[in-house]
């Protein structure tokens, strides 16, 4: 995706919106949004009035019909605008997606094994299950899974990330994307999805169906809003026998002009929110974008907003991925050197990182060389699920290192005895939140190597911030009890589940859930698809495996465990920015009354002028400058249902106190201040 | 819906028969038997003959007698078969027509009156069977009343005081003068309570 | 105000406030059926009404069989109360042998009474027989204020019960309501009101030989009995000499108790609780202004039992109360400002404004019982609202057309708040980023929807049917006052009715078969056309599952909330009014002192 962040009035922006604008007087478009129908229908009602004014039996003065008719006309206009705009926005960033969707070559095995023959195929007739080889400077043709072989892949077109990224077969790391490009090497991939069904085919969709799927709250808001306008339609379309009936009853004055009238309802009714609604609807998945996100329906979004508890995996989400070695504790009558020396060979074959750092840890603490394993004869045990250990076998030697439980079967299942002191050492370990990695040599225990999880810089104070956010967050560990109530202390997460199997974890989930909470999570592994499916929110790492992207409702290309903040946030910023606006709109209308009724019916009852407290210059100019007001606004308010209302993770009584004040006192008092403002300038240009 | 009717219809039944019969007819009997005088109306009898009740007023227009509130009812005031006030709103020319022809009615019975004429006294009540003015409506009329019966005003004024009701509990509603009571105590005449 | 108006103030929401606790808290257990004092005394009349009526007491309705249910009932209770007026000339107990009524009055009446309205176009001393006093009108104040109490229960069930279909049954709600809450209440009061004075008898009308006779004129009427006329048309009248004054009797403490508890208004007499017979003292005023909000303040107390949550139903009371204190000082205000067109007549207007009033309940007591009796949807009155000062007399317009939620009707007026409370909560939930909740109930689309006609029927009914009205010949023929003042008579009346109020700016003439159908409508609608949206809520947020409440959850019981609540009452309910109100009472304000 492009990274360039246009400016919020970019005239590349603003001048096909302007076009869009009027294309978007078309009835058809305008019927979508009820509230704005009613001002098309008004503006259109108002223009025949002024025409029939320009033959000379108008209701009233033809000059005033047609500054009420032209603003009216703009207030459908700018409504339009800043809908187009929204879009405009969207579209380019769609756009550059596109961009990224060009027709690739694929060569496609005929055989799922690298070497077999290859037919060159579009990439858009790739199916689900077809395996294509992928080598340096081929671009993935569509979404797949890495079933062979290693590369470096350059995924900057999706993430915008320039570094390159390694993908493999096997493990968390096989996933490919669609439009990136293999740097390095070659790779198998199995496609799994159809033509259409990409990420990239998704996320154009998520921009383009923004406009057209009304998420739930944007529903119910949009009954509201609906309602209001009834009312009102019934308020000023009653109010012409109610002027009827007191000219008759005083003798005094003309019943009230129906041009007058439309310019009271175009007032009252929620313009302003629902001339912003779908832009804003459009900006919140246009956010989730430029956060790297890709959601698979605004209603995802907006259900982050209401997380309550948030899942997240320790490993690579809290504690850097690896833990590291630290510590040599032996049992009694062994010296930590020997400890050392037999946990190094263990580890010699062991590439994982734990077992480098062991290796590390050796050489650094006693000086101890990495010796060849070849040399030594050796024969290396792998990690395997059965065992849960791995080792090494030297002639007369068996060392294994494993899990406190592990190794202690093993000893005692050849006679051996596991002593206590090492036990103790074990909990004392995973008492300090590491994990305990127990050494044995044959039948004896020689001791236990602390493998510490390095807590990620920062990670307390995203917590802090999803606690005032009103989150609990809930850490996801293999580890034991002990280790993970230490872990948990030190990241600041306010609960833990240990020991976590995928059983455990969907039971978790089902348990907040049964307890009215909205659960989110993230993950990335297969084993995680099961409770992504149940959680609420469910945010799979791009990096993550198919089955997982499957299960989840958002993806998240950077593959960030703690994006879900950011989604969090833009969730709740759609919500908070209609409810301002609407708690804006509603109260914008106790300013237009002043301005309007007084000058309404001041011919039937001069003393009405009393309520003309902004003191405006005549009745005309007080209407008119009320309507110009109400068009007005909308542009104004353009950025802020774009950037929409900034959130902060206060409580929600200070948040909420905090809104009111702006959007709904703001609401009050501004108009005020507009309209006295336009009326100002309205009387200064003489046209009062 | 069908399953509705039988219950809808004798659920309706059973609760007129308990809230529309057993209940009115309950409390009647509790009010006969402890509080006859309250339930029967506050009747004031005469030799025998009913002459009216405590609580509703009754019309004055004599200068010897205290006149109570300007009565709306129709077609004559202080009709208690017919309760009601004037409804004129207060912007009403045909409000400040009433109130002024009252004003002057109270003028032409005691000119030597210059005092501003009580509201009570010019403005008709909401039942239109109001018992009661107010203390300083009946000592506007002290002087009238005073005068038309060949009395000193400070017997008059002694009547008015003794038939002169405060707050009830010192807060509720306002200090009064029952007008019947007080012209009957005038008249002297010999009272007895309705049994 | 006057510090005697302070006190009475003070003293009344004291009063009120302090019982409106233990009963809210019994009201709980009744619905709950766990009330064990009164099982034990009405249990076997309870068990022999469901065995009549084949009713299995522990069966649960859904929204629609219970709402098909009330309908079905109150259809029942329309039929009976429109019969009874129909036919009363030939029952018994009509010692005045007063006539039937007329069809369109019978219509308007028992719909009025049905819709716990209680609109009167009729005087009741002269229309209405004792028999159809208490078996149809007497009935009815129990059976609509158990209605409306039930529709309450029914909602505070949907927020209190958590994905189930039941929100209860109706038959039971309705039996236990008004055998052990109505009633014995009723009795209470009725015998309290007897002791002050208020008149509990079946004996005909009596004759009293006045002191002082009274000569009226009267129109001649000639042997056919038609009006006699002069040569110019006008008619002719000739002084007539009155001996006596006839008093009204009646069953009237037994009809008072429950118009008052039942916040139905129907006034025995004419006058209403203007009349020395229905409100004869400051104390009867007192009682009577209290059992008018005392089940409307109670109920919010069982809403927050229900809920298990007492805040919750604090927060809805102190909402209610702050909006009813300060329209209880405006009216009080106004009204003891007086009416500035009498200044240059020679009136001593220290007392106020006492056109239209009782001089025992004086400006004080007169507009606090104006402002508790449209702040419920009561609707009787002690004093005539429309000579009430202009703004004096917009206070409980306004009162009216915020929904009747300033406690309300009993039921309704929580049921309205309720509602009230989940458009705010809606509001706020989307201000802070949340899909909006409420009692840990999401409100959604369903409930926006039912919110959203529950919101518009009677702002509707109000506008259109006052439009009709003043722009038809048979709408303007009943206005009494003229100019802006003519307009709010019209405009009273319509927002009386869609609001179930009842009381009126009575110089409209409005027993006229325009009126009665007119009004007879808008009260139906104004009242089911609310009952059946709320019920459907009730249902759809009783299937919901019921969330826990997290620090990200708005808090709704603290003062933000309630401040936040009394904002969206005012600003949804008044904004719909602001243009007629220009043109009615604050125009009339404006010419009142301008002309001064």
């Amino acid at each position: 995706m492009s990274r360039k962040t246009l400016t919020l009035f970019d005239p590349a922006l603003v001048k096909p919106a302007i076009v869009d604008a009027f294309k978007k007087l078309d009835p058809r478009l305008q019927w979508r949004n009820p509230v704005m129908f009613v001002v098309y229908v008004g503006s259109l009602l108002t223009t025949v009035l002024w025409l029939h004014a320009l033959g000379g039996h108008g209701e009233t003065s033809s000059g005033f019909i047609l500054a009420i008719t032209l603003w009216l006309w703009f207030t459908v206009l700018f409504a339009n605008f800043a809908e187009a705009l929204a879009e405009g926005r969207s579209k380019a960033q769609a756009a550059s997606l596109r961009g990224a969707k060009k027709t690739v070559m694929a060569k496609k095995l005929r055989e799922p094994r690298y070497g077999a023959a290859t037919d060159t195929v579009a990439g858009t007739d790739l199916r689900k299950g077809d395996v294509v080889l992928i080598e340096a400077g081929d671009m993935i043709p569509a979404d797949g899974e890495v079933i062979e072989g290693v590369a470096s892949v350059n995924e900057s077109a999706i993430t915008g990330e320039s570094a390159p990224v390694i993908r493999e077969s096997g493990g968390d790391f096989s996933a490919v994307t669609g439009g990136t490009t293999v740097l390095s090497d070659w790779i198998v991939v199995r496609i799994v999805v159809n033509p259409g069904e990409a990420f990239i085919d998704r996320m154009i969709a998520m921009v383009e169906g923004a406009k057209r799927q009304k998420t739930p709250n944007e529903i119910a808001l949009t009954i509201l809003l609906v309602a209001l306008t009834i009312i009102f339609l019934g308020v000023t379309v009653t109010l012409l026998p109610y002027s009827l009936f007191s000219v008759a009853a005083t003798q005094s004055g003309s019943p009230v002009s129906i041009t007058v009238l439309v310019a009271l309802l175009v007032c009252l009714i929620p313009t302003t929110i629902a001339g912003l609604l779908s832009a804003i609807g459009v900006a919140g998945m246009s956010r989730m974008m430029q956060a790297n996100v890709i959601a698979t329906s605004g209603r995802a979004v907006e259900a982050a907003g209401d997380v309550d508890v948030l899942l997240l995996d320790k490993t690579g989400t809290i504690t850097l991925g690896n833990r590291q070695a630290s510590a040599f504790l032996p049992a009694s009558g062994v010296t930590e050197t020997v400890l050392a020396d037999a946990a190094q060979l263990a580890s010699l074959a062991d590439e994982t990182p734990e077992g480098r750092s062991i290796v590390v840890l050796a050489k650094q603490q006693f000086n101890l060389r990495e010796r060849d394993i070849h040399a030594l004869g050796a024969t290396f045990v792998h990690f395997s699920a059965q065992t849960r250990m791995s080792g090494v076998n030297l002639k007369d030697r068996q060392i294994r290192k494993g899990s406190a439980d592990a190794i202690r079967a093993h000893v005692e299942a050849q006679g051996g005895h596991f002593p206590a002191d090492v036990s103790a050492a074990i909990d004392t370990v995973a008492r300090r939140g590491s994990t305990p990695l127990v050494v044995a040599d044959g039948v004896n225990v020689l001791g236990v190597v602390e493998l510490k999880d390095i807590v990620k810089g920062g990670i307390k104070d995203r917590f802090a911030e999803l606690r005032r956010m009103g989150i609990k967050t809930v850490m996801i560990t293999g580890d034991n009890r002990l280790t993970a109530a230490a872990i948990a202390a030190e990241a600041g997460v306010d609960d833990f589940l240990a020991e976590a199997t995928p059983e455990a974890k969907l039971a978790l989930i089902r348990q907040h859930q049964a307890e009215g909470r909205l659960v989110a999570m993230t993950g990335d592994g297969t084993n995680d698809a099961p409770a992504l499916a149940q959680a609420d929110v469910a945010v799979a790492m791009n990096s993550g495996t198919q089955a997982a992207k499957e299960a989840g409702n958002m993806v998240d290309l950077d593959s960030n465990p703690t994006k879900l903040i950011e989604i969090v946030e833009t969730g709740k910023q759609m919500l908070m920015t209609r409810g301002s606006l609407t708690t804006f709109s509603v109260a914008n209308d106790i300013a237009k009354y002043f301005a309007i009724v007084p000058a309404a019916f001041v011919t039937t009852y001069p003393q009405l002028a009393a309520l003309n407290v902004m003191g405006l210059a005549t009745p005309a100019s007080a209407i008119l400058s009320a309507v110009i007001f109400n068009a007005l606004i909308i542009v104004f308010l353009i950025p802020l249902a774009l950037k929409g209302v900034p959130y902060r993770p206060l409580g929600a009584a200070v948040l909420l106190r905090r809104n009111l004040l702006i959007y709904g006192l703001g609401g009050v008092v501004v108009p005020f201040i507009g309209i006295k403002l336009i009326d100002w300038l309205i009387a200064l240009a003489g046209w009062a | 819906m069908k399953t509705l009717i039988r219950p809808a219809v004798t659920l309706f039944i059973l609760l007129s028969l308990i809230t529309g019969l057993i209940y009115p007819l309950l409390v009647t009997g509790i009010s006969q038997l402890l509080l006859p005088d309250q339930a029967a109306g506050s009747l004031i009898e005469r030799e025998g003959k009913l002459i009216g009740s405590r609580l509703i007023g009754q019309n004055f227009t004599d200068p010897k007698y205290f006149w109570g509130r300007p009565s709306a009812t129709g077609p004559y005031p202080y009709n208690a078969a017919a309760s009601g006030g004037s409804n004129l709103g207060p912007l009403n020319p045909a409000l400040k027509d009433v109130v002024a022809a009252r004003v002057q009615a109270l003028r032409n019975a005691d000119p030597g009156n210059t005092q501003p004429a009580p509201v009570d006294l010019v403005t008709a009540s909401g039942s239109g069977l109001d018992p009661h003015i107010s203390p300083a409506a009946a000592d506007y009329q002290v002087a009238r009343v005073a005068r038309a019966r060949g009395l000193p005003p400070e017997t008059v004024r002694d009547a008015v005081a003794q038939q002169t009701q405060g707050r009830q509990w010192g807060i509720l509603g306002e200090v009064r003068v029952n007008v019947l009571e007080l012209n009957l105590a005038l008249d002297h005449l010999p009272l007895t309570k309705n049994p | 105000m006057t510090p005697h108006a302070w006190l009475l103030l003070g003293l009344y929401l004291l009063v009120l406030l302090l019982l409106a606790k233990p009963l809210g808290v019994y009201l709980a257990a009744v619905v709950e059926g766990r009330a064990a004092w009164a099982a034990r005394v009405g249990g076997h009349i309870e068990a022999g009404i469901y065995r009549l009526c084949g009713v299995h007491p522990a069966d649960g309705m859904g929204w629609l069989s219970y709402g098909l249910a009330l309908l079905l009932f109150n259809g029942l209770g329309l039929l009976a109360t429109y019969t009874l007026q129909r036919l009363q000339l030939w029952l018994p107990l009509n010692p005045q042998q007063l006539g039937n009524v007329s069809p369109d009055s019978a219509f308007n009446t028992a719909i009025s009474f049905v819709s716990n309205t209680n609109w009167q176009g009729y005087g009741g001393e002269t229309t209405m027989s004792y028999l159809t006093q208490m078996l149809a009108l007497t009935v009815q104040n129990f059976l609509s204020a158990a209605t409306g109490i039930v529709v309450a229960v029914a909602l505070m069930r949907g927020f209190a019960r958590h994905s189930v279909r039941e929100i209860g049954n109706a038959w039971v709600d309705l039996t236990r309501i008004t055998l052990y809450v109505l009633l014995p209440l009723a009795v209470v009061v009725a015998v309290l009101l007897v002791g002050q004075g208020v008149i509990q008898n079946l004996s005909p009308y009596q004759e009293a030989t006045t002191v002082q006779a009274t000569v009226y004129d009267a129109p001649k009427l000639d042997a056919t009995g038609q009006p006699v006329k002069d040569v110019q048309g006008n008619p002719v009248t000739a002084a007539v000499t009155l001996p006596t004054q006839t008093l009204a009797m009646g069953p009237v403490a037994s009809q008072e108790a429950i118009k008052m508890l039942g916040t139905n208004g129907g006034g025995f007499f004419n006058a209403n609780s203007a009349h020395p017979y229905e409100n004869p003292t400051p104390l009867t005023n007192l009682l009577e202004m209290l059992a008018i909000l005392l089940i409307p303040a109670a109920l919010c107390h069982t809403f927050g039992r229900l809920v298990g949550d007492a805040r919750q139903g604090w927060a809805v009371l102190a909402a209610m109360t702050v909006l009813f204190v300060v329209a209880a000082m405006a009216v009080m205000s106004f009204e003891q400002q007086g009416n500035p067109t009498f200044a240059a007549l020679g009136v001593d207007q220290a007392a106020g404004n006492l056109e239209g009033k009782e001089l025992r309940f004086g400006s004080a007591d007169s507009a606090l019982f104006a402002a508790v009796t449209t702040a419920a949807s009561c609707g009787a009155v002690n004093a005539m609202h429309d000579s009430f000062t202009p703004l004096g007399g917009m206070v409980p317009l306004v009162l009216m057309q915020l929904g009747e939620v300033v406690f309300g009707g009993v039921g309704s007026g929580l049921y309205g708040m309720l509602v009230f409370a989940i458009m705010a909560v809606f509001i706020s939930g989307l201000m802070i980023g949340r899909t909006p909740e409420y009692l840990g109930k999401k409100i959604e689309v369903y409930e926006m929807k039912m919110m959203a006609i529950a919101i518009l029927v009677t702002p509707l009914l109000v506008l259109s049917g006052t439009a009709v009205a003043v722009m038809t010949t048979s709408g303007r023929a009943g206005i009494l006052n003229p100019g802006a003042h003519g307009f709010s008579e019209v405009l009273y009346a319509f927002t009386s009715a869609a609001n179930n109020n009842g009381s009126a700016f009575a110089g409209l003439s409005a027993n006229t078969p325009f009126y009665n159908v007119l009004l007879g409508i808008a009260m139906w609608l104004g009242r089911f056309g609310i009952i059946v949206p709320v019920l459907a809520m009730a249902g759809s947020l009783a299937a919901k599952k019921r969330l826990g409440e997290t620090s990200g959850s708005l808090p709704t019981h603290g003062p933000l909330f309630v401040t936040l609540l009394i904002g969206t009452v005012l600003l949804v309910g008044l904004l719909n009014y602001v243009p007629a109100l220009a043109l009615g009472p604050v125009i009339e304000h404006l010419l009142l002192w301008a002309g001064r």
